[in-house]
């Protein structure tokens, strides 16, 4: 089914996106002239195929929970931020903050996303097929980001248990972020999301891993005059 | 929050419809800025005069055009709603001293031999219509949305800031450090009509240009001695150059084909520009200076 944004109000595509009728038995959708707007495809809770034709603003497809959202050109600042479940793939590049807070489902960005991609993730499976701006994977708490490019400045800055597997350059880590080990179950699980991301080219082994030093969270207690 | 817009067009396919491509992307940016709202536009003058962009403040246009015909040689007149565009020979060192000596009550928004400015407070989509920006021709044009954060709601409080022939200055963000700095280049003879932030941002480039330093390295330098949040559009007579702080924080969107270049806070002020779709889109890097035509 196509909805159009020059005719259907956003507020009533989301709404019928979010309350899907199921008499109806439609599941698969077409998003047309997005034009930039903000929040398209936010709050979706069931399986869907949805499929936005054009770049979108903000927050496209926020919160969402088990909706496979494809998006045909670019992204604005928080793309999928705290989703849950489901997919959401990005055609284009994304903007700030992708992935933010998302708690489960799998991100994939086939070009690059600017800073603070995967800021206090909770549990998203990120790809990048291109590079991602400073201070990516800001405070993320698990999940795994893979970045197929390169990485700005203070990757992983202050982060917890996320795992991040970059291809590319550094340009410099953030604080207590380190270089680890790829062990074989790093390797097999990052070849699953390559493999998701339908990438073919590049081998799980060719990547480096990086986490936490867990200097920074740990209560340790040394510290205990400090507090 | 506040929006910013700009267009540099490579060629001349649309000089006609400049005025008619950026208004659409100031309404649009009125999601981000409804208290005020301003424009410059680039249009050489045919005949090499110097444009003064004028604001009445409520001063009787008539009596002013009468008095200031007595004082200086004036080319062309012409009311535009509160504000009045003056053409003149004269030089502008000459022609500010006049202004400011006999019409306090009027304040100088811009001048050089390309740029026209033109801002008010009230909501973007009523100052687009109340300067009938849809008319205007030119080069390329830069706008502001403003959300007043730093100084109050007022003519001298909205942007584009001009402190310098043809130069202008939009920014979204807010300086931390700019009554220091505003001090600083008191000192060093640039005047300032507001206690705004950005005006500090606009004299400090004025000042470093003044010196002989390329936009380029000034917009550079500006990184180190202007503390703050932004992304910045200035306006030159032959393009203009974007920059944004090096955290970041505040938005850009480029779009470039091969007849303009668009900028917006978001894309959605860009949404409704010719074959944008297929355009190169991307973000300016944090850091980095962008600059077309100069």
């Amino acid at each position: 089914m196509e909805l159009d944004l020059k005719k259907i109000k956003l507020r009533d595509v989301n709404d019928k996106l979010q309350n899907l009728d199921r008499k109806q038995n439609q599941r698969d959708f077409n998003i047309i002239n997005p034009e930039g707007n903000h929040a398209i495809c936010a709050g979706l809770t069931e399986e869907m195929n949805v499929t936005i034709k054009g770049h979108v603003g903000y927050y496209c497809a926020g919160m969402n929970q088990k909706a496979q959202i494809t998006i045909d050109g670019n992204a604005g600042t928080g793309v999928a931020e705290n989703m849950m479940s489901g997919r959401v793939h990005v055609k284009g590049n994304a903007s700030q903050s992708a992935g933010a807070t998302a708690h489960g489902g799998l991100l994939i960005i086939d070009g690059d996303a600017s800073s603070r991609c995967g800021i206090s993730m909770k549990g998203v499976d990120i790809v990048v097929k291109g590079s991602v701006g400073h201070m990516s994977g800001f405070m993320s708490q698990s999940g795994n980001l893979v970045v197929c490019g390169d990485a700005g400045e203070a990757l992983g800055d202050s982060l917890y248990e996320t795992n991040i597997y970059i291809k590319g350059n550094v340009k410099s880590l953030g604080a207590d972020c380190v270089e680890k080990k790829m062990d074989k179950n790093h390797i097999k699980k990052l070849n699953k999301f390559l493999k998701e991301a339908d990438i073919k080219n590049l081998k799980a082994e060719n990547f480096k891993r990086y986490g936490s030093a867990r200097k920074l969270y740990n209560f340790k207690v040394d510290n205990i005059g400090n507090y | 929050m506040c929006g910013i817009v700009g267009i540099y067009l490579k060629s001349k396919r649309f000089e006609g419809s400049l005025g008619n491509m950026l208004s659409d992307m100031l309404i649009n940016m009125g999601s981000r800025g409804p208290d005020s709202a301003g424009f410059a536009i680039y249009k050489e003058d045919e005949e090499e005069n110097f444009k003064y962009s004028l604001c009445l403040n409520g001063a009787d246009y008539e009596k002013f055009k009468k008095e200031i015909l007595n004082k200086i040689t004036i080319s062309k007149i012409e009311k535009n709603s509160d504000h009045v565009i003056m053409k003149s020979k004269d030089h502008p060192s000459v022609v500010i001293k006049v202004l400011n000596k006999n019409f306090k009550e009027i304040s100088i928004v811009g001048y050089g031999k390309s740029i026209e400015i033109f801002k008010q407070v009230g909501e973007p989509k009523d100052v687009v219509k109340k300067f009938n920006l849809q008319s205007f021709s030119g080069t390329h044009g830069i706008g502001h949305t403003r959300m007043a954060t730093e100084s109050a709601i007022t003519t001298d409080g909205s942007h584009p800031y001009s402190t310098g022939e043809d130069e202008c200055l939009v920014h979204n963000g807010s300086l931390s450090n700019h009554n220091n700095l505003r001090r600083k280049l008191k000192k060093g003879g640039i005047n300032f009509n507001s206690e705004n932030d950005t005006e500090v941002a606009a004299g400090y480039i004025s000042k470093n240009l003044s010196n002989k330093k390329s936009l380029n390295d000034t917009l550079k330098d500006g990184l180190k001695d202007l503390d703050g949040f932004y992304t910045f559009i200035t306006g030159t007579r032959k393009g203009f150059a974007v920059l944004r702080d090096e955290i970041a924080c505040k938005p850009a969107v480029i779009a470039e084909t091969d007849d303009y270049v668009a900028i917006a806070s978001e894309f959605q002020a860009m949404a409704h520009l010719p074959n944008v779709n297929n355009a190169k889109i991307f973000e300016p890097e944090p850091g980095v200076v962008y600059s077309w035509g100069n």
